[in-house]
């Protein structure tokens, strides 16, 4: 094969996102839908960089609330307990359980802000036309996609704990503010690894390229 | 594999970076990655409809357990209680915190049984080829729901949660937990058994069959919509 490097954008074809049929729009501008599944196609996604940094704007400002309210609240006849995402973590560890304290605190507290920071700065990388360290980048990504359901733990262990400790009066815990919070940052740092379109991040890579040849 | 035979593979634009290159046909087991990023652009699994069908089905039954049977029993003092899936999810509603309620039902009830019924639908269909074109509009739709169903991270919290409870009361995991279980395995075994490519190939074209014969002959690169 020849060692020039041939993108789809460069060679006037779009690939369906969904079925990967490669056709050749009359308009790139307006490529219309796939004649085999019927998915619109775009050459890139559309205005993927305005729509995730929108969604992790927002995940940003619901991050803060998510960690300073209480995800959890435990009453018992005589005390009333808030409990934080950190206060969770604490608790695993100094009741003797740090392998899941540490779980919890990679998945509810590091990942989420590493996601938000890796997002950010993938965004901030095509924007500015950043050249090299593609691969790097790429798997920058792919970590972002990979690990983002896993910081849904934590809703989870609130649900779950707050419909099996019913036993009222004796002891119940209720859901605190922070669980709302908490999620909204899981789903929209979701739906912006989705929005975010990873072609953007090869695109520096192909006209370089150019230039060389 | 000979320049003659490559070209006569289809053309395909790696979805990553966008590369433009053709894959070889497969050995099974084999994966096929992009050259310049690395990632994976096709794969052979050994029986790409069939096992998948099969895995679907039985994905279905331990959905209806996983869903119908209590996940744990708490017992302290005398006391007892239980819980299933959408118990969790109605105790969040009831306690006012109605949209994790919803956030929680659509990732352990809705993505995953929409996922896996518009996957038996396909699969359904791909025994009699050529299949209708909504069954890729439902494989389209089916695709998306994946991410959002899951299993394997609701085990996790489920165990998180056990732990954080049995300091204060006994705790017994149910048969709907063990469901659960089956199911953080069953859901990405089906993923990675099936071959989109295999229904894509027998799947009817939306906008008519005249334009799927001349993108067949393979010189669809010079055709436009």
């Amino acid at each position: 094969m020849s060692g020039a490097v041939v993108t789809g954008a460069r060679a006037g074809l779009v690939s369906c996102e969904t079925c990967k049929l490669l056709t050749r729009p009359v308009n790139a501008e307006h490529a219309g839908h796939c004649p085999r599944c019927g998915a619109t196609l775009e050459v890139r996604r559309v205005q993927s960089l305005q729509r995730t940094w929108a969604l992790i704007i927002a995940a940003a400002i619901c991050y803060i609330p998510a960690n300073l309210l209480p995800v959890m609240v435990s009453n018992t006849f005589a005390t009333s307990d808030a409990e934080t995402i950190m206060g969770g973590v604490v608790y695993l560890y100094s009741s003797g359980s740090w392998p899941l304290a540490l779980i919890v605190l990679v998945a509810s507290v590091m990942v989420p802000l590493g996601k938000l920071l890796a997002l950010g700065y993938l965004l901030v990388s095509v924007q500015r036309g950043m050249a090299g360290s593609h691969h790097e980048r790429a798997r920058l990504f792919r970590i972002v996609v990979f690990i983002g359901r896993w910081s849904m733990l934590d809703v989870f262990v609130a649900t779950f704990t707050v419909a099996l400790v019913q036993l009222q009066p004796l002891m119940s815990v209720l859901p605190g503010a922070g669980v709302l919070f908490f999620a909204a940052v899981v789903v929209l740092t979701m739906l912006a690894a989705e929005t975010f379109d990873p072609r953007l991040l090869w695109d520096s890579a192909t006209d370089m390229e150019k230039q060389d040849g | 594999m000979s320049d003659a035979a490559r070209s006569s593979q289809p053309l395909m634009a790696c979805q990553e970076c966008d590369l433009l290159q053709r894959i070889p046909v497969l050995p099974v087991g084999g994966r096929a990655r992009c050259a310049r990023c690395g990632f994976v652009l096709a794969a052979r699994p050994r029986d790409p409809l069939e096992l998948p069908l099969v895995l679907t089905l039985t994905a279905l039954i331990v959905f209806v357990v996983a869903n119908a049977m209590p996940l744990m029993d708490l017992s302290a003092v005398g006391r007892y209680a239980s819980t299933t899936i959408l118990g969790g999810a109605r105790q969040m509603w009831l306690d006012g915190e109605r949209i994790t309620a919803m956030i929680v039902v659509f990732c352990a009830v809705i993505a995953p049984a929409l996922y896996l019924l518009m996957m038996l639908a396909v699969l359904l269909a791909a025994r009699r080829p050529p299949l209708p074109h909504w069954s890729g509009e439902l494989l389209r739709w089916g695709l998306h729901m994946q991410p959002w169903a899951m299993y394997d991270v609701m085990l996790l919290g489920i165990l998180v949660a056990l732990i954080k409870i049995a300091q204060l009361a006994t705790v017994d995991p149910g048969v709907g937990l063990f469901a659960m279980g089956l199911l953080a395995l069953l859901l990405p075994a089906i993923s990675v058994t099936f071959d989109a490519r295999e229904v894509w190939k027998r799947v009817e074209w939306k906008h008519g069959d005249d334009l799927a014969a001349a993108f067949a002959d393979g010189n669809y690169e010079e055709r436009g919509r």
